[in-house]
């Protein structure tokens, strides 16, 4: 099992408010959300149902919705609406307006 | 036979008609003689609100003028007050007013008769009203302040109020607002004070009064409430102005207090009789005293008091039936009756009680904030028990009535507001087979939902979508299942949430658009903090964003990220990620140029797939997010918002200009058409099709507006078409002479639609859901005289609109047309987090 590594993904404000924005990182894709209340979310990019891109969901309320089929998953557990649906969640954090994300590579 | 002297003290609208109904019953059996302490005959005094809006004059008003009274032989002592009533003797005393003397003031008990005039009495009838209560207010007195109850008042009023600017009334009730209203005419700028936080606090319920506060509000009349008056202002004996309780004081050269009544009780009370709030009464009229009757607003009759004329028609003829021995055994058992507020521009009657009070009590409402229409009607045990009507009250005669007589309601409750309607009839789910599918979009059968229904305890449409999903998607089946709930719990329970117009609102749409316009709420994020505490419910985003679009074409703050990924980049997501290209081609008529861009385009991009849509488009899809603007600035042509729910396409035959039957130039209507309404938001995709002659080659009948060439150089319009997740074949609006007629009736029916449809409701269930009849009284006929707003309100959005695919060169937000991004790790970092 490796180390998890802090990666800078630049400035929180390259991602609008209320939206995500989709990170390729050593090849896994990863959705980073600028939530209305401040704060940083990251997930899996994937859908876990049949591929949707999450980072083009809508948020709110602690959750994002797949725009493909509509699919819930919480970004702060990854935990999905649907029986056996979860994503990967990402520890992340802005540090002086820059975005960081811990990483298992 | 010696005659009975009858006296009667008071000649307002009770003592007169009592005294008519006795005339009628026997002319000869009374000496009649009546007090009255106005100086004239008998008036109708409801009516003082229309002579002081100048409707009528004082003359229109009168009932019975003096000779009336010499006629039938009474004696009338006008301009006189009774100032005790002498049982023993069985005398009344009165006293001559002086000119100018208020009619309804309290005269001190006397000791003394000198110079009073007297007349003896057989049988006593007192009717003498009630007085506008006074508050006791520091300077109530100055010149510029009254009250409103007499002629003299109104003429008072109407006087001083020449030399005004500004007014206010005293009591946002009944008399208040329509003296405010009769001001208005005076031109005076009228501010209304009402100390509860609503109009009408005794009638109406908060959201009524809410919208008559607006609608007098669009009059010029100001209202304030929770407040009250703590002082009036004078300068050299005249009001200058009235202070608040919260400090504020008002300029204003008028003050008219419309507080409250009190019943005249004074000289009954002083003569012994039985006297609570009002002078109590039997079920005859009779006081305490058996030759002593009273009616109208001075008695307390079964613990009840009135301040409305229909009672006393019964009181008078009860009385009537008793003094003269026609019906010794009549008996007034109490009236139930409705108000109605007489201010010209505002329709409102009040019935009964204005909330359900009884779990079991049935609620029917009705709201169409743009009109500022509101229906509201209660119902218990069969009958009605409160009802509110509020901008169209073509319904309130029949409700007043059975409200009054107690009488059966038709079967349709409904109906009692809008009368009646014939709906088709639809097969009932539950003879379908067990293994039926009733959700066709997740797939559920009947077998589960009744399942659900019986064993889960599922009684409300929602709970079975809940827990079966049915009904979840399009919400077609939702008539189904509740059916499915009715056969087996004999019931439908209703869940308020299935009726909000978002999940995260708890609001029907009319009460949202309410909510927003009174509140100017044009963004989603200012949605949510208003009318959802502050919570961001995502699943409300996209319709809530829809609806502020549709309502402030020009203010709206388009917050993306309420939008779904589709309207943020202007392009139809697809199921792989990538997106889809559809250029605009109104009309479905291109140019080669345009062939060659685009199939320049599509190469250079490596567009995966080119392919021809059923809308007469050309569709490139396969294209990655962050090749959009690229794509779109190289085509050069207007986005084909085959991605939004919008107005998209009007596809069309080639018409008169090629078809040998053509008998329309349908291409041109076409492209007229997509041009005026290409990209306005509607709460769902809208196609339409022109077709040059009824053989409709283009389809039209099965579009959300069709539009048909026929003989003579006519239009038929159709609308409410599909053939989608269900086929609907459209319903014929009207047929139009011109095409401009055309346009400004597709423009109206759009327009209905985005105000009235619920989010992600098509067509064709709207119209279907409607009935085409309703459709064409409202749009054709302009049953409702809402047209012209319906079609500025269209302008508007015309006006408003551009081309998103403009945002190619300035994108709206950051990262709008980014795909992954790439982050290089160039070495792992130690965590020192
Ligand atoms: C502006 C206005 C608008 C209204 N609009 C409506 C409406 O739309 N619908 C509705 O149902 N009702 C309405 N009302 C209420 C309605 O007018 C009253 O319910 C009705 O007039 C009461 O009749 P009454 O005979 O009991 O009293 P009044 O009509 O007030 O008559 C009593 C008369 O007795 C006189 N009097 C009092 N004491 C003595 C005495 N001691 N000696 C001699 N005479 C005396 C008074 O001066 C008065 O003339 C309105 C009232 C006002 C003021
Ligand atoms: S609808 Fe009529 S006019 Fe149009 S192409 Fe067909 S036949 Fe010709
Ligand atoms: S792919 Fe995400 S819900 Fe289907």
């Amino acid at each position: 099992m490796s180390e998890p590594i802090v990666v800078d993904l630049g400035p929180l404000a390259q991602i609008a408010q209320g939206q995500g924005k989709c990170f390729e990182i050593k090849g896994q894709r990863v959705a980073v959300f600028h939530g209305r209340d401040g704060k940083v979310y990251a997930i899996q990019h994937t859908c876990p149902h049949r591929g949707g891109p999450l980072a083009d969901g809508l948020m709110g309320d602690g959750l994002v919705i797949c725009p493909n089929h509509g699919h819930k998953f919480n970004l702060s557990t990854g935990e999905g609406s649907e029986p056996g649906e979860r994503v990967k969640v990402y520890p992340a954090r802005i540090v002086n307006g820059m975005i960081q994300l811990e990483f298992l590579a | 036979m010696k005659k009975q002297r009858l006296v009667v003290i008071g000649n307002g609208m009770a003592g007169a008609r009592v005294v008519e109904e006795i005339i009628e019953r026997s002319p000869d059996k009374f000496e009649i003689i009546m007090f009255g302490a106005e100086p004239y005959g008998n008036y109708n005094r409801i009516s003082l609100s229309n002579v002081l809006n100048q409707t009528k004059t004082v003359e229109d008003i009168f009932i019975n003028p003096l000779d009336w009274y010499q006629k039938n032989n009474i004696l009338l002592y006008t301009g006189a007050r009774v100032v005790a009533i002498d049982r023993k003797d069985r005398r009344v005393l009165a006293r001559k007013l002086t000119d100018g003397e208020a009619a309804y003031l309290h005269d001190a008990p006397t000791r003394t008769r000198a110079g009073l005039m007297e007349e003896h009495y057989d049988q006593l009838i007192i009717a003498t009203g009630s007085r506008p209560a006074v508050p006791p207010l520091e300077g109530f007195g100055l010149a510029g302040t009254f009250v409103f109850r007499t002629i003299d008042d109104c003429r008072h009023i109407a006087g001083y109020a020449e030399k005004c600017h500004k007014a206010v009334v005293m009591g946002g009730g009944i008399l208040g607002l329509e003296a405010a209203r009769g001001l208005l005419t005076h031109h005076l700028e009228v501010t209304v004070l009402e100390a509860a936080p609503q109009l009408m606090p005794a009638q109406l319920d908060q959201e009524a009064a809410a919208i008559l506060e607006q609608s007098l509000a669009a009059m010029g009349i100001r209202v304030l409430t929770n407040v009250r008056a703590s002082r009036i202002e004078g300068r050299e004996g005249r009001v200058s102005g009235v202070a608040l309780s919260d400090g504020r004081v008002l300029e204003t050269d008028l003050v008219v207090v419309s507080i409250g009544i009190r019943p005249i009780t004074e000289i009954a009370g002083e003569a012994g009789l039985a006297v609570n709030k009002g002078i109590i009464c039997d079920d005859q009229m009779r006081t305490s005293d058996p030759s002593i009757f009273a009616l109208g607003e001075c008695i307390e009759h079964r613990g009840k008091l009135y301040g409305l004329v229909e009672p006393i028609w019964e009181q008078a003829r009860v009385l009537a039936d008793i003094l003269t021995s026609s019906d010794p055994n009549a008996r007034y058992e109490g009236t139930r009756a409705g108000t109605k507020l007489k201010v010209m521009g505002v329709e409102l009657v009040a019935i009964g009680e204005k909330d359900p009070s009884d779990p079991a009590d049935e609620l029917i409402v009705y709201r169409d904030p743009y009109r500022r229409v509101y229906k509201k009607l209660i119902i218990r045990n069969g009958q009605i028990h409160g009802a509110i009507l509020l901008g169209e009250i073509e319904f309130a005669d029949t409700l007043l009535r059975l409200y009054s007589s107690g009488g059966a309601l038709p079967e349709k409750h409904a109906e009692l507001l809008f009368g009646s309607v014939t709906g088709a009839t639809m097969i009932n789910a539950k003879d379908l087979p067990d293994q039926a599918q009733i959700c066709n979009c997740n797939g559920v059968s009947k077998r589960v939902i009744v399942d659900a229904i019986v064993n889960k305890g599922c009684s409300s449409v929602s709970a079975v979508g809940d827990k079966t999903k049915a009904g979840k998607g399009c919400g077609s089946c939702k008539g189904l299942i509740a059916q499915l709930i009715e056969w087996k719990r004999g019931q439908v329970e209703y869940d308020p949430r299935e009726n909000y117009y978002v999940p995260g609102v708890p609001l029907e749409k009319s009460q949202l658009v309410a909510q927003i316009m009174q509140k100017h709420l044009t963004s989603v994020s200012a949605v949510f903090q208003e009318l959802a505490s502050g919570k961001e419910d995502p699943d409300s985003k996209t319709g809530l964003a829809s609806l502020l679009k549709i309502l402030w074409p020009k203010e709206y703050q388009d917050e993306r990220d309420a939008r779904f990924i589709n309207d943020r980049v202007h392009a139809n997501i697809q199921k792989d990620g990538t997106f889809s290209v559809v250029p605009r081609v109104y009309a479905g008529v291109i140019t080669p140029q345009e062939l060659m861009k685009i199939a320049q385009v599509a190469q250079k991009y490596n567009v995966p797939m080119v392919k021809l849509t059923g809308g007469q488009r050309i569709d490139l899809l396969g294209v990655k997010k962050e090749d959009l603007p690229h794509m779109w600035k190289d085509l050069g042509m207007p986005s084909g918002h085959a991605y939004a729910k919008t107005m998209r396409t009007c596809k069309s035959c080639v018409g008169i200009d090629f078809c040998r039957y053509g008998l329309g130039a349908s291409i041109k209507l076409a492209s007229v058409i997509e041009h005026r309404f290409q990209g306005i938001e509607t709460p769902h995709k809208m196609k339409m099709a022109v077709a040059g002659c009824p053989r409709n080659c283009s389809e039209a009948l099965i579009k959300d507006v069709g539009v048909v060439a026929i003989e003579g150089g006519k239009w038929e319009v159709y609308i409410g078409g599909g053939a989608a997740s269900i086929i609907r074949k459209a319903d014929l609006l009207c047929v139009e002479e011109s095409e401009e007629a055309v346009v400004r009736t597709i423009g109206r029916f759009m327009q209905y639609y985005r105000e009235h449809a619920k989010y992600a409701e098509r067509t064709y269930s709207f119209v279907a859901r409607l009935g085409v009849e309703v459709l064409k009284n409202i749009l054709i006929k302009d049953s409702l005289g809402i047209n012209a707003q319906l079609d500025e309100r269209m302008q508007t959005a015309v006006d408003a609109y551009c081309d998103p695919w403009q945002e190619a060169d300035i994108p709206a937000y950051p990262s709008q047309f980014e795909g992954p991004q790439l982050v290089q790790v160039l070495k792992d970092v130690e965590n020192n987090g």
